[in-house]
């Protein structure tokens, strides 16, 4: 094996990461903001990340039987209604449940892991137990090979962009948008807020769907990589909760680093081990390092 | 910096909040026996002080000596057992246990775990117990659950349970917050009482009040000391009454 | 003592004694052999349910990897029986004899050194309760000496739950791998299969579960206890009081970690495998619920719960699969959201203060203020 194969096999590898950092990404985007403006974290989060590769699969689905004509356009339209499914779930969630359990933060915990449960047995008694997969457009497909002997799977590289698009877009409408104003208020003095007419309820509610919804686009990238079953989300929920921890909860950039750092991290374990002591070791190793520095990679230091 | 007879010495005492300096370079030195009362506009760092004494907020820079021991690196409960005791600004005590309890709590033997679990409330505790509630007028309230008390009887309840622990250093604060005017007078009494043996500091902000309990009064603004001595000088000093008396 | 305190260890005294009555005399009365042993499988649980009471009713502080050390020790004790099954004559057919099977099924051809400390009975009871406590030990003390509680002590403890299985199931050569470790039929030389040995080993479980029980309400009672309930509300109170808040946490995080330890050897002792499907996330969090059910602050309470929450698993699980998880996702929602302190709460609300009440009328009002305390409390 010479150095440029080499190359081109580490170039493989990290493109592979890159496919886990979208999902990691996405995933603890979603929980990060939760967690941010409420203290609440999402049990069922991996769930509605299965809405969404649900959601995808079942527009594939209708497509081919009623417009196959369509196939090579639809998938952008099915990753915005993965948004929207799971954004209303999210909605409806946040109204039913989560804002009984205020300051209650382990409850809520039990609470949304109940949620997990019955969603997973809704997928299993209203879809089927059997994994399936969306026919995706040809378009997605195929590597794309810049040089002989390095082929970049264009999935990859969609879901790269993707997940780039929606991190940019939770960032700019953080800082920008009425919404955004509202959550980083909340966040800073929830009491405060509420005193100069902030709706904060109101403001916890769209949080809790915005997450949500983007967890359900995690999902849509889910299925350019993997197939999907009613336990589909129990496969990144731990790993989407170290990323947020390990970020350092209040900050997202934070959650860019930590997701990037443990997707390259297992991936390039990977090649060198077997796949379950992959996990096993850089699991541990988030662990460790959490123990040490509980307050994650980005923590701002104020007064309490 | 060399030993003293102080009780509390504290120099070049600094602490930041990303980049905002809440404790600039403070030089404090408290005697045995006194009653020291800081006051000062919010945002002063009267409280952020106290947190640092106790070790609440770690300092940056700077000596912070009890007894001529150095505090700045120890851990807090550490402190406590050196002799500090800390009056939080709200009313900080267990309202699901009962008055006794929460004396008893205080208690200073057990605790450590197997402390904790080998403590019994002998003769000598109870009669400690009964002893502080009659000191903070709480004698007739033992078995009350303590979140029933008012809110002026929690704050005599929480100076009670640092009684408990006979501190040789009390940090005030705020302590005649939320109280009736019958209650100030009768807290008033019960810090004239209680500093016999012991250095206090007082947080307050009720200039009454501290006239009639303050020897020596410290005056802070914008992280430093601003002014320091007896209050009627304190309040002729044109630069306190600029940033805070009033004219 | 106030008044109310006495009443309530004289009610604590009296349920914990009707309990003895039905786990001793009446259950072994009604049911026939298998389906106690199933009790004390479930009994097995209550364990972990107890310890998750002391950490997180009295605690404050949830772990949501109970799992972990309930396999801990289960499987200290699995890896002590299964040397003992795994003797060179049964094993003559393996490649290797004398070693367990499935490590012969992964071309493993010496005992791992890990495992030959096994071999002794002291020292796999002492590792019962050792292994499952240091960890515990390890985690705590690196979390609470840094103040972390709450959420992240959760998704840590989850985290740990992961490692552990993945590890278990990965390294199938020394553990057994998915299936776990199987075929486990003597304890020195004595049958456990036999109904006289069932009855043995569920009393014995029941023994045990009790002496824990009473050392946790010892520990309840004693400052240590008030300490716990005290930091839970008002930690820095209890920090500016001389306290080592951390220690404290750490003592009841190892002891709920024996406890499970416990709990897991003698799940693998009667039921005669272990395996990781005990050890995961998924079982951790149904551990949480059982004591959830039974009012996360009552040491029985959790027993009761445990064995209404199995009893309604293996009916439930049998006749109407598709039903069952629905109803543990309502327990969980219904538990935190409708009655927060389960099942023994619903039964001091309803039952105890309607008793006062009517004792007080009766005795007129010198009651009155007890009465009055138990409604506070």
């Amino acid at each position: 094996m010479n150095f440029s194969e080499l190359l081109n096999i580490g170039l493989m590898q990290g493109f592979a990461g890159l496919s886990l950092f979208a999902v990691l990404l996405l995933m603890g985007l979603g929980l990060a903001i939760i967690f941010g403006q409420m203290g609440v974290i999402n049990m069922a989060h991996g769930e509605f990340m299965t809405i969404g590769a649900y959601t995808i699969y079942l527009s594939s689905h209708l497509t081919e039987l009623y417009a196959p004509g369509l196939k090579q356009i639809y998938f952008p339209f099915a990753v915005v209604l993965a948004f929207f499914f799971a954004f209303l779930l999210g909605w409806l969630v946040e109204w039913v449940l989560i804002r009984h359990l205020y300051k209650r933060a382990l409850d809520t915990l039990l609470a949304t892991w109940g949620i997990s449960l019955a969603m997973q047995q809704c997928f299993r008694t209203f879809i089927g137990p059997k994994e399936v997969s969306p026919n995706l457009p040809d378009w997605l497909l195929d590597a794309w090979a810049p040089v002989p002997g390095l082929d970049i799977p264009r999935n990859g590289l969609f879901v790269l962009a993707l997940t780039l698009f929606v991190t940019g877009a939770v960032l700019l409408a953080l800082s920008k948008s009425r919404w955004g104003l509202r959550v980083r208020a909340t966040v800073s003095n929830r009491m405060m807020a509420n005193a100069i007419g902030i709706d904060t309820s109101k403001t916890d509610r769209l949080t809790f769907a915005i997450g949500c919804g983007i967890a359900g686009m995690a999902g849509a990238a889910f299925t350019t990589i993997g197939s999907t079953g009613p336990t589909s989300g129990q496969l990144y929920i731990v790993d989407s909760f170290l990323v947020v921890t390990f970020g350092g909860a209040a900050s997202l950039l934070g959650t860019v680093v930590s997701a990037f750092g443990i997707a390259q991290t297992q991936s390039l374990a990977e090649f060198f081990l077997h796949g379950s002591m992959a996990k096993v070791l850089t699991l541990s190793l988030i662990v460790v390092i959490l123990m040490m520095r509980p307050q994650g990679l980005f923590a701002s230091k104020v007064r309490r | 910096m060399s030993n003293t007879d102080f009780s509390l010495a504290i120099e070049d005492l600094t602490v930041s909040f990303d980049g905002f300096k809440a404790i600039d370079q403070v030089n404090l030195y408290i005697d045995r026996n006194e009653l020291r009362v800081i006051i000062g506009p919010n945002g002063a760092g009267k409280t952020t002080l106290l947190d640092l004494i106790c070790g609440k907020t770690r300092a940056a820079a700077g000596s912070i000596k009890f007894k001529n021991i150095e505090l700045t690196k120890m851990a807090e409960f550490k402190r406590v057992r050196l002799g500090i005791g800390r009056k939080f600004q709200t009313p900080s005590i267990y309202e699901n246990l009962t008055v006794f309890q929460n004396l008893e709590v205080s208690f200073p033997k057990g605790r450590s775990v197997l402390g904790a679990l080998a403590f019994v409330c002998d003769e000598e505790v109870q009669q400690r117990v009964h002893t502080v509630a009659s000191d903070v007028l709480l004698g007739d309230r033992l078995q009350l659950q303590a979140g029933l008390l008012s809110h002026g009887q929690k704050q005599w309840l929480e100076i009670g349970m640092l009684l408990m622990q006979e501190p040789e250093l009390l940090l005030l604060d705020e302590p005649i917050a939320g109280m009736s005017a019958k209650e100030r007078d009768q807290t008033a009494e019960l810090l004239k009482r209680i500093c016999n043996n012991r250095s206090v500091i007082v947080i307050e902000h009720d200039m009454d009040f501290v006239k009639r309990i303050a020897s020596k009064v410290t005056v802070m603004h914008q992280g430093k000391i601003l002014a320091e001595g007896p209050m009627s000088k304190i309040q002729s000093d044109p630069r306190v009454i600029e940033v805070y008396l009033g004219h | 003592m106030s008044m109310f305190q006495a009443l309530n260890k004289r009610y604590q005294l009296i349920s914990l004694f009707i309990l003895a009555i039905l786990l001793v005399v009446v259950l072994p009365l009604l049911l026939d052999i298998f389906r106690l042993n199933l009790i004390g499988k479930y009994l097995s649980y209550a364990f972990v349910a107890v310890g998750l009471v002391m950490v997180w009713g009295y605690g404050g502080v949830l772990s949501l990897g109970q799992g972990v050390f309930f396999g801990l020790g289960g499987y200290a004790m699995a890896m002590f029986l299964k040397l003992e099954a795994s003797d060179p004559i049964t094993t003559k057919i393996q490649s290797t004899p004398g070693i367990p099977d499935f490590m012969d099924w992964n071309q493993i051809t010496a005992l791992p050194l890990m495992w030959h400390p096994f071999k002794s009975f002291s020292f796999s009871l002492f590792a019962v309760v050792a292994v499952p406590t240091l960890l515990a030990w390890i985690v705590s003390f690196a979390m609470f000496k840094r103040r972390v509680g709450g959420v992240y002590f959760a998704i840590i403890t989850q985290a740990v739950a992961l490692i552990l299985t993945v590890l278990i199931i990965g390294q199938q050569g020394y553990t057994g791998g998915v299936n776990g470790m199987t075929d486990l039929k003597t304890l020195l030389g004595w049958d456990t299969r036999t109904n006289g040995a069932k009855y043995i080993l569920y009393y014995v479980c029941v023994a045990l579960l009790i002496g824990s029980i009473l050392l946790c309400r010892w520990i309840q009672t004693s400052k240590a206890g008030t300490l716990l309930l005290a930091m839970r509300d008002k930690e820095d109170r209890v920090r500016f009081s001389g306290y080592d808040v951390a220690d404290f946490r750490i003592f009841t995080f190892c002891l709920a970690a024996a406890l499970s330890g416990i709990g897991g050897a003698l799940f693998t002792l009667q039921v005669g495998f272990m395996s990781p499907s005990f050890v995961g996330i998924v079982p951790s969090v149904e551990m949480v619920i059982f004591a959830a059910v039974g009012g996360r602050m009552s040491l029985i309470g959790a027993v009761y719960g445990t064995l209404i929450v199995n009893a309604g698993k293996s009916f439930f699980s049998e006749s109407f699969p598709d039903l069952w998880l629905f109803l543990m996702a309502g327990l969980f929602i219904g538990v935190t959201m409708a009655f927060p302190m389960g099942l023994a709460g619903l039964w001091e609300s309803f039952v105890v203060t309607r008793w006062e009440k009517y004792r007080s009328k009766a005795k007129g009002s010198q009651s009155d203020k007890a009465a009055l305390a138990g409604g506070l409390q």
